[in-house]
């Protein structure tokens, strides 16, 4: 899956370049009919058929090497390339993949490393750090091990080797990002891209390009509170805690969403006892809450966790003469001071911040918000008057619509089927997002609460059906019977709405509900899918054979 | 997995309260689109002080629930409509809600046990006066819980008691003084510390910059650290009890044969048995050694009027051999090192009444022949008598057991634990040998074979060992010395 693939398909790929070079850029006749995902990214490769190159007359581009130092302030009437993309992470690499397919001449500008957040310092890293810990505290649960008739002794780890575990995986993913790249004809800019005007991008300290299309996916970095002094020692981001180079006895971790989830999981497994600080008052509120109260149950209680919500960590003090990690909360609404906490470290998990700063958006009169370049429903970037940019874009963790890598990924490629002619409105409602603890949690769609909102707003009735782990015979062969999966519905229409789930493999088992919601398709309909048995997947079967749909299926037709 | 949701549709969808004030409860069940299900009396002073809070039943095949957890603890403030246990059906976990404001005065079933649909779990006091009297009648409820005659099975007696009498009133104060001393405690200590019932405020820390560590709670609640202890039982423990494992898990797939009898093991077989699993856990090896006996049944038929026995004089045989080879006669305690034993006692192996033992004849190295052979006449005296003392046949250093009596000609030995090698002797039979210029003559020839411990016995310390076992026997004349 992670290797890189055959090589024969690679001539074809230097031939396209070529032509490239020498300003014959034609469009492919038809799309890849080649093409790979894995981790949320999207790798495609041209066949040989593609090799001859029809020169079609329409969207024929030349290149003209003056053009980039011509007037400032008019567009340009030819580019350099068709598309630009700011930011090499998933949302752009999924982009640039997309625009290669649909025969666009693409430029990627990277300042850093290519693939970004996900897979330098975010998920995939800690991805490998989630599979240690599952495996440890597996091996460490005696009850489990013994329910299953194993005898395992003094189970350890060496904390040095699971670090390069997640090191290496991370430098792997990076090198086929990059290669997926390189081999599809896709132009790696190095430097720091920035936006000079319409259509005109500069990178590194004075390398100008034009482009007829940009898209910005410059992502996001973690956000740090004020008061809170990050040394990358004691007090950390989830940037420094992925390259796990301690692992402290006792950690505080700011804020309870899915990335302090995440290292809470990875922490107690290896060994440490943790401090969750939630500015709201309960723990995991971003999740339906009655998954943040059954996680509460399964993730936190029985765990060496213990946890103080409703405040605030105004003042966070790195360890250093001979002091502890020192915290000071104070009530996250009267904002008197509440207690100190004296930890060996503490974590910075309060969510993440967009990296726009040094864009040059002035230069074309837009204006963040938060940080976030404004964007309609179609990823066009808006200017300080409320109108759209012409030909300019933003994806990804840098609008903050949803900051999910796949998300990004999903943004990109519908703002490139928008440039290349065909309009697509993305359906965010649609994308599934997970947590990778043990047991993991996913969800698509609406919360219970929100789809309430919804349902009274726009005066339809929801339901709620339910399914637990403990019927699944897979979950209980594995002795795994903790779980619980959710389905939000329309009763009347049949409407899928939202799917938590939190159980084995939930992050897995969630797409087959975001499929569905994506496609559009009915539980009346999905309910009669056959799912094998025995499987984690009927879980979902059950869910949705559960629900109670009043719609007359086979409606008389009217003569 | 609370039942929010249907809260929203009709308020009190989980309720289950009930007043043990009355005399004659009366039950009324509602099943309208929530699950309502209350207990209350038909006596009218509804100043209801002490209620009950019982074991919902969450489906219609439920007849009994496990406590998950208990949201709230002993002494919490309930205001009606919170979650105040989590119950686990035989299908799903649910909230339990309370019905009523209240106090939770005392928890009647633990969190991880289980009750009957209908039993008490939990009681309820309207006021903070009222909480010693409802955990008296909890602690009575233990004994005669008010389990309706419901369909549910007998009650396993909740066990009141305990929790109930260990709580120290933790009502009246509220630990509310914490500004005075500042107190830190890791996350796992102050878990630890609630669930053994230490007041962690009296604790002085032992980790770093003075925090209480899970360890310093443990201290003071009188358990060993399970942790450090455990990991090195396990690793000691687990080979003998993986090899314990084995038969005993396969037992029950044995097929019955009707009509057989079971009799139980006695003390001594069992013993015998457990000694026998023990041993699997040693590698042992075996060698085996042709001897010519011609001269030591001459030595006997002189020596027989004397009391003399073959069996003293195998032993001195043997003992006689250990001096030149004390690695046979040390044994392997650990799997780390050897253990030379300072005395060479020959433990013999002897069948009574069904049974097996083992008497010891202690220095057998230095005691005469005659004189091992009164100790032995002893030994077996007492041993049929069951009157041997411990020491008298749990010291031996060596083993030596002898069928040749019956006329086997050769067998195998198992080592018993603790000791280096065990020697088998079959019978002495004229047999047809071939000297070294070959020549044949018939010989009266016994075959000896060793078991030994392979972690400190190795293959030619037994074939030395046996070669001067063999010389002694051959040329018997230095026993008599």
């Amino acid at each position: 899956m992670h290797s890189f693939i055959s090589t024969s398909p690679i001539s074809p790929l230097f031939h396209h370049q070529f032509q490239s070079h020498t300003s014959l850029t034609g469009l492919p006749s038809s799309p890849s009919p080649f093409s790979l995902r894995f981790c949320g990214l999207r790798r495609e490769l041209l066949q040989l058929p593609q090799l001859f190159h029809r020169v079609s007359s329409k969207n024929r581009t030349y290149v003209s090497a003056a053009a980039s130092s011509a007037g400032n302030g008019s567009p340009p009437k030819t580019f350099d390339y068709d598309l630009v993309i700011i930011g090499a992470g998933v949302g752009g690499h999924g982009a640039a993949l997309h625009a290669v397919e649909k025969g666009l001449k693409t430029a990627i500008i990277e300042g850093d490393v290519i693939g970004g957040t996900c897979v330098n310092r975010g998920c995939v890293p800690s991805k490998a750090l989630l599979a240690v810990s599952g495996r440890m505290r597996e091996l460490q649960d005696e009850h489990h091990m013994k329910a299953l008739g194993l005898q395992v002794s003094g189970a350890g780890y060496n904390r040095q080797a699971v670090a390069d575990h997640a090191s290496n995986l991370a430098s792997k993913i990076r090198n086929n990002l990059t290669n997926s790249l390189t081999a599809l004809g896709v132009d790696i800019l190095t430097g720091f891209g920035s936006i000079l005007g319409p259509q005109k991008v500069k990178y590194g300290t004075d390398n100008v390009i034009t482009a007829k299309d940009i898209i910005i996916a410059t992502g996001s970095v973690p956000f740090v509170p004020k008061g809170i002094e990050v040394d990358g020692k004691t007090v950390v981001t989830s940037d420094h805690a992925l390259k796990l180079e301690v692992v402290p006895e006792w950690i505080a971790i700011v804020g309870s969403g899915y990335i302090g989830l995440e290292f809470s999981d990875v922490y107690t497994a290896l060994g440490s006892e943790v401090t969750f600080i939630e500015a709201l008052d309960q723990l995991m509120p971003g999740f339906d809450p009655e998954i943040s109260k059954l996680a509460q149950r399964v993730l936190i209680n029985p765990r060496k966790i213990d946890y103080h919500t409703g405040v605030f960590a105004n003042k966070i003090t790195p360890a250093r003469n001979g002091k502890p990690v020192i915290i000071e909360l104070i009530d996250a609404k009267t904002k008197e001071p509440t207690e100190t906490l004296e930890v060996d470290a503490a974590l910075i998990a309060t969510g993440r911040a967009p990296f726009t700063k040094g864009l040059g958006l002035e230069n074309i009169n837009v204006e963040t918000q938060r940080g976030f370049v404004p964007v309609d429903e179609r990823m066009r970037v808006i200017d300080a008057n409320g109108n759209k940019v012409p030909h300019l874009y933003c994806i990804g963790d840098a609008n903050g619509k949803l900051m999910l890598a796949h998300a990004a990924s999903a943004q990109g490629i519908s703002v490139v089927e928008q440039v290349s002619g065909k309009d697509h409105v993305l359906n965010h409602l649609s994308i599934p997002a997970a947590c990778f603890t043990h047991p993991e949690i996913s969800m698509v769609g609406l919360t219970e609460p929100q789809a309430k909102e919804k349902a009274k707003k726009e005066r339809f009735k929801i339901s709620i059906a339910k399914t637990s782990f403990k019927a699944n015979t897979k979950a209980l062969a594995e002795n795994e019977g903790e779980g619980l999966a959710k389905l939000i519905y329309r009763p009347d229409t049949g409407e899928i709405l939202g799917v938590h789930i939190l159980g084995m493999h939930a992050a897995d088992l969630i797409h087959e509900a975001s499929n569905a919601m994506a496609l559009g398709t009915r539980i009346q309909d999905i309910k009669f899918a056959v799912h094998a048995h025995p499987t984690l997947s009927e879980v979902l079967d059950e869910l949705f054979k559960s629900a109670k749909v009043n719609v007359d299926v086979s409606k008389p037709v009217a003569v | 997995m609370s039942s929010s949701l249907l809260q929203s549709r009709v308020p009190p969808t989980l309720s289950f309260s009930s007043s043990i004030a009355g005399t004659k409860p009366q039950w009324r069940f509602t099943f309208s689109p929530a699950v309502t299900f209350t207990r209350r009396t038909k006596n009218s002073t509804i100043h209801a002080k002490i209620r009950e809070i019982f074991m919902p039943a969450l489906s219609s095949t439920m007849t009994e629930g496990k406590i998950v957890s208990w949201i709230k603890s002993e002494g919490d403030v309930l205001s009606k409509g919170e979650s105040v246990v989590v119950v686990e059906s035989d299908k799903a976990d649910m909230d339990v809600e309370t019905f009523y404001d209240g106090i939770l005065a005392a928890i009647v079933v633990a969190e991880g046990e289980s009750a009957p649909v209908g039993a008490p779990i939990g009681l309820l006091a309207e006021t903070e006066a009222e909480i010693e009297e409802a955990k008296a009648k909890a602690a009575g409820a233990g004994s005669a819980p008010s389990t309706p005659a419901a369909s549910a099975p007998p009650s396993p007696p909740p066990p009141a008691a305990a929790p109930v009498a260990a709580a120290p009133t933790p009502v009246a104060t509220p630990v509310a003084a914490d500004g005075s001393r500042k107190i830190v405690s890791t996350p796992y200590a102050k878990k630890l510390a609630k669930q053994h019932k230490v007041d962690i405020s009296k604790l002085v820390g032992s980790g770093p910059f003075g925090r209480i560590t899970p360890a310093d709670v443990e201290a003071a609640a009188g358990i060993t650290p399970a942790k450090s202890s455990a990991a090195p039982v396990m690793a000691a423990a687990s080979a003998p009890v993986a090899a314990a494992a084995a038969p005993a898990k396969s037992a029950p797939t044995f097929a019955e044969i009707p009509g057989a009898t079971i009799v139980p093991f006695t003390t001594m077989q069992a013993a015998v048995s457990k000694n026998m699993i023990e041993s699997l856990s040693v590698p042992t090896f075996r060698v085996g050694y042709p001897i010519i006996t011609d001269a030591l049944d001459a030595l006997y038929e002189k020596v027989k009027p004397k009391g003399v026995t073959m069996t003293a004089l195998l032993a001195k045989a043997a003992a006689m051999a250990l001096v030149q080879h004390p690695v046979v006669n040390a044994s392997c305690k650990d799997g780390k090192s050897f253990t030379y034993n300072n005395s060479i006692n020959i433990a013999v192996a002897v069948a009574i009444n069904g049974g097996l033992i083992t008497p010891v004849l202690q220095d057998a190295d230095k005691l005469d022949l005659y004189l091992l052979s009164q100790k032995w006449k002893e030994l077996v005296e007492k041993a049929r008598s069951k009157q041997l003392q411990p020491h008298e046949y749990n010291s031996g250093t060596f083993t030596l057991s002898n069928l040749g009596m019956f006329g086997v000609d050769r067998f195998d030995a198992i080592l018993p634990p603790g000791q280096g090698a065990i020697m088998a002797v079959g019978a002495s039979k004229p047999t047809a040998v071939a000297d070294k210029d070959g020549y044949f003559s018939v010989r009266s020839q016994m075959l000896v074979n060793v078991t030994a411990d392979h972690r400190i016995v190795y293959g030619a310390d037994l074939a030395a060992f046996l070669k001067t076992f063999a010389k002694i026997v051959q040329d018997p004349d230095s026993l008599t010395m």
